[in-house]
C-alpha cells in the first residue's frame, strides 16, 4: 500500500470540513441505528472489512466482517436487524479527526488515502459501559456528486484479537 | 465478576476442591438433568481443570500449518494453562508449559514466532526446543561466591512437558503421560475427522477470538444441540443451511464424550416444519448479493454440514465452505475464550479462498449466525447464576444416549453428561 502513497493532497477548507462530515456522519448514523443509511457512505462496489491486527500483519484474509459492495453491506444490516438475536445495547463510536496520508486528489481514478482512529464502547442493561474495540480505519475516499466525500474502501484494523462477547453492528 | 479466581483466596480452594469428595450430588434423574451449579460452582470448575483438562484427555493445540519450519512456535492453551507448541529440528513437534522451572514466569511472550531456543527474561534461564533446561547464568557463582547449591542439577529439569499427538495436520496435547493413544481416543469420530483432515496440506486463513460470559460447557453443549439451530438461528433457517426438516443425524463415540451433527442443505422448509418455526422463519428474506452464500460441494457424500465436538476443548466446524477449529479456553467458572482458526487447503483456488472469506461473515463474534450463540450463552449464564436451584431439562428426543437420524433431539448433550458425571465422580 505504501508504494502508491504520494505527498498528501492539500485540501481547501470547504473540502476539509466535508471530509470531517463524512467521518462524523458515518459514526452518528450507526450510533443512532440508522442502518439503512450505512451503505450510503460508500461507493457501489466499495470494499468494507473489519480485521484483527493479527490477521492484517500476518497477511491472512479472514475478516470479522467482509462486504464487497453496497448490496452485501445491505444484506449484513438486514440480517443484523431481522435475524440476529442480541441483547439490547447502546454502541457508541469515537472517531478522531481524519488524517490524509497519501494517494491522489480524490478523483475517481485517484482516491485519497485517509486514516482515523476509532474507539467503540457498548452499554448493556445492568452492565457498566465497556470498550469493545480500539482500531484504525485505513480508508480510500473519493469526491461524491454533491461536493461531499464517499468511501471506496474502509478497512478497520482493531487492536485486540480478543473481543468481549459479540460485535453486533458495523464499526 | 468471574475472575475472582485470580485472587489468592482460591489458591487454597484448589487443594480442597480436588482432594476432598464432592459435596454436590447430581440430580437422581441422571443425564436428563443438568443442575445450575454445574455451570456456576467454583469448586466444580477447579475440579474440571484438574480432572478433565490436566487429566487423561487430548486437547486441541494447534494446526501443523501454523508451524511449518524448525523453530516455529505458537502459544496455545490446555484448559487455562498456557502451553508452547514448537516444531523441532527433526520435524517432530514438542509442547511444554509456558512456565519457567525457576520462578514460574510465563517466559514465552509472543503468540507465535521462530526461535532457536527460549530464554526466560527474568533470570535468563534457557530452554531448548524440547523445553529442557540448558543453562543458568551464574550457576557456579562469581569469584567463588554465590551460585546454585552444589547438588543442583539441570538434568531432568525444564518446562513441564506435554504429550503430543498428530493426525491429519492437527496437533493434540495432553498433560497426562498415561493418556490413551489418540486414535483410540477419537474412536468412531475418526471418520468425520478424516473427512476434513484427509491428508491435504492445510492453509491457515485467519483468526478470531471472543471472550464469552458463560461457562465453557455451554458452548460445547451448543454444538451438541441441533434443536436450537432450528429455532434460534433465523439466518440458517431462512437460507436452508441447517434446519430440522433436512436429512440429518446425530452420532456419538462409544463414551459419549465426542459427537457429530451431520446435516444436508435443503430448499424451502416443508409445511409442517415451517409451522413449528413460524415464530422466527423469514422465508421472504432474500440476499441482494448472493455471493455471500455461493456454496459449493467440496466433500464426498451428501452432508453439507458436519459439526464435531471433540472432548474436552475442540469444535471442528464444517458449515458449507467455512472450515474452522473453535478452541475453548476456560477463564474462570463464568467465562471462556472461543479461539477460531479458519483454514482451507493449500491447493484451494483463489475463488475458493474468496468463498471461504465471504462465508466467514456467518461466523465469529460478528457472525450473522454465531452472534446468536455468544449472546444466548451469556444470557444462559445470567439466569443460571441468579437461580442456582434450577435443573436444566434435557429430554428432547427422549432420555437415552443412542445415535439418531434426526435433529429434534438433545441426545448428544445427554451423552456428554453421561461421560461428564462419570469422569467427575458426581
Amino acid at each position: 500500500m505504501s508504494a502508491v502513497m504520494q505527498t498528501p493532497v492539500r485540501l481547501g477548507a470547504e473540502d476539509r470540513f466535508a471530509l470531517d462530515d463524512l467521518y462524523q456522519a458515518y459514526a452518528a448514523a450507526l450510533d443512532e441505528r440508522r442502518y439503512d443509511d450505512w451503505p450510503s457512505f460508500f461507493t457501489d462496489d466499495a470494499l468494507y472489512r473489519v480485521v484483527p491486527r493479527e490477521n492484517h500483519e500476518l497477511n491472512l484474509p479472514i475478516a470479522l466482517m467482509h462486504c464487497e459492495g453496497r448490496l452485501m453491506m445491505r444484506d449484513r444490516v438486514v440480517a443484523l436487524t431481522e435475524t440476529v438475536m442480541a441483547r439490547p445495547r447502546a454502541l457508541r463510536r469515537f472517531v478522531t479527526p481524519a488524517r490524509i496520508v497519501g494517494g491522489g486528489d480524490g478523483s475517481e481514478s485517484a482516491p485519497m488515502q485517509v486514516r482515523a482512529n476509532v474507539l467503540l464502547v457498548e452499554t448493556l442493561h445492568e452492565r457498566m459501559t465497556r470498550v469493545v474495540l480500539s482500531g484504525v480505519y485505513h480508508d480510500t475516499v473519493v469526491r461524491g456528486h454533491d461536493g461531499g466525500w464517499l468511501l471506496t474502501g474502509r478497512l478497520c484494523i482493531y487492536d485486540s484479537l480478543l473481543l468481549p462477547d459479540s460485535l453486533v453492528e458495523p464499526v | 465478576m468471574t475472575n475472582s479466581c485470580e485472587q489468592n483466596s482460591c489458591g487454597n480452594a484448589t487443594t480442597v476442591a480436588v482432594d476432598a469428595p464432592m459435596l454436590r450430588r447430581w440430580p437422581k434423574e441422571g443425564w436428563t438433568r443438568v443442575p445450575a451449579w454445574a455451570y456456576t460452582d467454583e469448586a466444580v470448575y477447579l475440579r474440571e481443570q484438574k480432572i478433565i483438562f490436566e487429566g487423561p484427555s487430548w486437547s486441541y493445540g494447534a494446526l501443523e500449518a501454523e508451524i511449518p519450519n524448525a523453530g516455529d512456535f505458537v502459544l496455545t492453551n490446555v484448559g487455562e494453562k498456557s502451553v508452547v507448541v514448537v516444531r523441532d529440528e527433526d520435524g517432530s513437534i514438542n509442547a511444554f508449559a509456558n512456565a519457567c522451572a525457576h520462578r514460574g514466569v510465563a517466559f514465552c511472550r509472543y503468540p507465535r514466532g521462530n526461535a532457536q531456543d527460549f530464554t526466560c527474561p527474568y533470570h535468563q534461564w534457557n530452554y531448548d526446543l524440547k523445553g529442557r533446561l540448558k543453562g543458568i547464568p551464574f550457576r557456579r557463582g562469581y569469584k567463588g561466591q554465590g551460585g546454585m547449591s552444589p547438588d543442583f542439577s539441570i538434568d531432568g529439569r525444564g518446562a513441564r512437558p506435554l504429550q503430543v499427538a498428530r493426525r491429519g495436520g492437527v496437533v493434540f496435547l495432553s498433560f497426562d503421560p498415561l493418556v490413551e493413544p489418540f486414535d483410540n481416543y477419537l474412536g468412531a469420530m475418526g471418520r468425520y475427522f478424516d473427512r476434513v483432515f484427509d491428508g491435504r496440506e492445510l492453509k491457515v486463513l485467519g483468526y478470531m477470538r471472543q471472550r464469552i460470559s458463560s461457562n465453557w460447557k455451554l458452548m460445547f453443549e451448543n454444538l451438541k444441540d441441533p434443536y436450537h439451530a432450528s429455532v434460534l438461528h433465523v439466518f440458517l433457517m431462512s437460507f436452508g443451511l441447517f434446519r430440522m426438516d433436512q436429512e440429518s443425524a446425530v452420532e456419538m463415540d462409544a463414551t459419549g464424550r465426542h459427537s457429530a451433527l451431520i446435516s444436508r442443505r435443503g430448499g424451502k422448509a416443508d409445511e409442517a416444519a415451517a409451522k413449528e418455526m413460524s415464530n422466527n422463519l423469514r422465508s421472504e428474506f432474500q440476499l441482494q448479493d448472493s455471493r455471500l452464500l455461493d456454496v459449493v460441494r467440496e466433500f464426498p457424500g451428501e452432508a453439507t454440514v458436519v459439526m464435531q465436538t471433540l472432548w474436552p476443548n475442540l469444535i471442528v466446524q464444517q458449515q458449507s465452505n467455512t472450515l474452522a477449529m473453535r478452541q475453548l479456553v476456560p477463564r474462570g467458572v463464568g467465562e471462556f475464550d472461543l479461539n477460531w482458526t479458519f483454514f482451507g487447503y493449500a491447493d484451494d483456488t483463489p475463488e475458493m479462498t474468496q468463498r471461504r472469506v465471504r462465508q466467514a461473515n456467518l461466523m465469529g463474534p460478528a457472525g450473522l449466525v454465531s452472534a446468536d450463540d455468544s449472546e444466548v450463552l451469556a444470557m444462559s449464564q445470567d439466569g443460571l447464576e441468579d437461580y442456582p436451584e434450577v435443573e436444566c431439562v434435557v429430554e428432547m428426543g427422549g432420555k437415552d444416549t443412542a445415535d439418531t437420524q434426526h435433529m429434534i433431539t438433545e441426545v448428544a448433550i445427554r451423552a456428554f453428561y453421561k461421560h461428564y458425571i462419570k469422569v467427575m465422580g458426581l
